[in-house]
């Protein structure tokens, strides 16, 4: 009675939103989706740390140059350029540094590129130089202002609202979390997005390998309509990764399932591959006829 | 193996060819911009662009060959962002925005303009009054670091040295442009960067900037130095005051667009003005870096409270020009 009263009382749970994985769909001009992914926040930081690290060794290349030139001409102005580099250097590195790397064709700094990120408008048309400017005026605030209260001295109050103040900008940098599309502040003001967009090789067809090295292998309908295009997908990762380990399991677990009771002549690897030609036959026909088979429980 | 001929297969030895090609263009544009690629070239590309989208399409509803699917969306996801990329040829651009593009988003910003300038006099004027009433109050808007002694306990002479110190006093000129450069365009960034916060800490920002400069003036007026202190403050003043103030503007207008978006979403209302205030804010950055001239040489090198005014009055009268007086004829051109 209580316990059922209790179960009343409690609201019905909200139906839960399935965890985000970071695709989006984008729509090109032409109508075609390109399906982009939005890059993670660890990725962005880590594509930021790059970039600091390249712009710390470029300041400190200058430096050692004008030392250099100071000490071969004798000029006592060299600690006066080195002061010169590291405040108008330090700003113009930090700020043209990323907008002249985004602005060109690559869209994106040697750390995003090394992270396989870039940068794009999030309406889907052209990134501006407006755009771009606007999103690394806006890292001012982002990066650099919780550093400026962190180190501020100061006692009693002072102190107190110098911490209170590294809290409120610590916001900024942890704004990113807390919208689906990980946007900092920058990007929300320029309207842009920050994207993932690695290049890939074009690898070759598994299926093109597979029948040529066992030749002999043959599957009946039966056996080949055990799986669905899911369990295709992972073998297909499975037979790329090459992983031995793997490879000797997944074999077994499919001559199991298919009840492959004759000795394996060949090796797993080439008895994966077959069955990875045949099943990917089967199922792109039957696509072909309008059934995709989704997972080896769509039972057509 | 008649039965092992796949339909995915023929599709792509029929087409591989051509997204090889797309695939080492790319590679060339991303390594080197758009010079890199000869007239064919470019007009090959958007060609070649739209087969490899048709290629996804197509392979996306026949192939189940995860890694072909990968390849073309990465493909066509490169190639997309050549064909509708940020394309600009940077001394075209230049001087669009120098002659057109920066006046015309500084007037779009007047209201603006107009609120900030009337914040930072608000702040100099109160500043002013408080401290020619009481000197204790110049120790509440300017800290220590920046007065180097300049303040209520200094001595008549120390103030107009300070005034006149030669180019020996600061031999460092180089240094010292720089630094007055990076610390003003910081805050400059800021007010324009912390506008998104609902315009408040820009408002502060301007006004405290306006009440440093009232308390160093009344300080420099009971002495007597009224008019020298002006002409030492406002050789690079001008300049340097007009930036924080558009900055200023910039801010507001963010942080206006996302308190009151009107009738679009507070995102689209917040980027829409954060480019267009982003454009003004290029253009500040610029003329910080004149003032950090100004204030780093010019200021050292000329003594004289008439040239000094003088220059001051040039500058105002330069910029107000530059940026306000009616371009019939640009505008024109520009709307057409």
């Amino acid at each position: 009675m209580t316990a059922a009263a209790e179960a009343r009382r409690r609201k019905p749970p909200r139906p839960r939103r399935p965890p985000d994985d970071g695709w989006r769909e984008f729509v090109t001009p032409e109508g075609v989706d390109l399906r982009l992914k939005m890059a993670a926040y660890a990725e962005r930081c880590g594509a930021f740390l790059i970039d600091l690290l390249i712009i710390a060794g470029l300041l400190i290349v200058l430096t050692i140059l004008a030392a250099v030139v100071a000490w071969r001409t004798g000029s006592t102005y060299g600690g006066e350029a080195a002061m010169a580099i590291w405040l108008l250097g330090a700003f113009a590195l930090r700020n043209f540094y990323f907008i002249g790397f985004e602005l060109r064709p690559g869209g994106a700094t040697p750390g995003k590129r090394a992270t396989g990120l870039r940068v794009a408008a999030r309406d889907g048309g052209r990134l501006t130089a407006n755009a771009v400017f606007a999103r690394n005026a806006m890292r001012e605030i982002e990066v650099f202002l919780p550093p400026i209260f962190l180190f501020m001295g100061g006692q009693g109050v002072d102190a107190g609202l110098a911490a209170l103040s590294a809290v409120w900008s610590g916001v900024f940098v942890l704004f990113p979390l807390f919208n689906r599309d990980r946007l900092r502040l920058g990007d929300l003001a320029a309207g842009t997005m920050v994207v993932k967009a690695p290049k890939r090789v074009l690898r070759p067809d598994l299926a093109k390998d597979g029948p040529t090295i066992v030749g002999g292998l043959a599957f009946t309908e039966a056996q080949l309509d055990a799986y669905g295009v899911k369990e295709l997908h992972v073998l297909e990762s499975v037979l790329r990764s090459g992983q031995r380990g793997a490879i000797t399991e997944v074999s077994e677990r499919i001559r199991r399932k298919i009840g492959w009771d004759a000795p394996l002549e060949v090796s797993d690897r080439a008895f994966l591959g077959a069955y990875y030609a045949g099943l990917r036959a089967r199922l792109e026909a039957r696509m072909l006829f309008g059934h995709r088979r989704a997972d080896k429980f769509d039972r057509p | 193996m008649a039965e092992l001929q796949l339909k995915s297969h023929r599709f792509r030895a029929e087409r591989e060819a051509d997204w090889r090609r797309l695939e080492t263009l790319l590679n060339r544009v991303e390594k080197g911009g758009a010079r890199r690629l000869d007239r064919d070239e470019l007009v090959e590309m958007p060609v070649l662009y739209r087969q490899a989208l048709s290629s996804l399409s197509m392979a996306r509803a026949i192939s189940l060959d995860q890694g072909l699917i990968a390849y073309l969306e990465s493909l066509c996801t490169r190639a997309y962002f050549f064909v509708y990329g940020a394309r600009s040829r940077p001394l075209e651009r230049l001087a669009g925005f120098f002659l057109q593009e920066w006046p015309r988003a500084v007037r779009g910003l007047w209201r603006e303009t107009v609120v900030s300038a009337g914040l930072m006099i608000l702040g100099a004027v109160g500043a002013f009054l408080l401290v020619a009433r009481d000197p204790d109050w110049f120790y509440s808007f300017i800290p220590e670091a920046l007065a180097h002694g300049r303040d209520p306990t200094a001595t008549t002479a120390f103030l107009r040295g300070t005034l006149y110190e030669g180019p020996d006093a600061h031999h460092a000129l180089t240094t010292l442009a720089a630094f007055l450069f990076t610390h003003n365009a910081q805050i400059a960034l800021f007010a324009f960067a912390l506008g998104f916060a609902l315009c408040l800490p820009t408002a502060a920002l301007v006004t405290m900037n306006g009440a440093m400069l009232g308390a160093f003036l009344a300080l420099f007026y009971a002495h007597g130095l009224g008019l020298q202190s002006v002409g030492w403050l406002m050789i690079h003043g001008v300049t340097e005051l007009f930036a924080v103030t558009l900055a200023g503007a910039a801010g507001f207008s963010i942080g206006w667009s996302v308190a009151f978006p009107g009738d679009r979403t507070r995102v689209d209302a917040a980027s829409e003005a954060g480019r267009r205030a982003a454009m003004v804010m290029a253009g500040v950055v610029v003329m910080l870096f004149v003032a950090g001239l100004l204030e780093g040489f010019a200021r050292q090198l000329i003594q004289n409270d008439i040239a000094r005014l003088s220059i001051a009055g040039a500058t105002a009268l330069i910029w107000g020009l530059y940026f306000y007086f009616p371009r019939p004829r640009l505008r024109a051109g520009s709307s057409a």
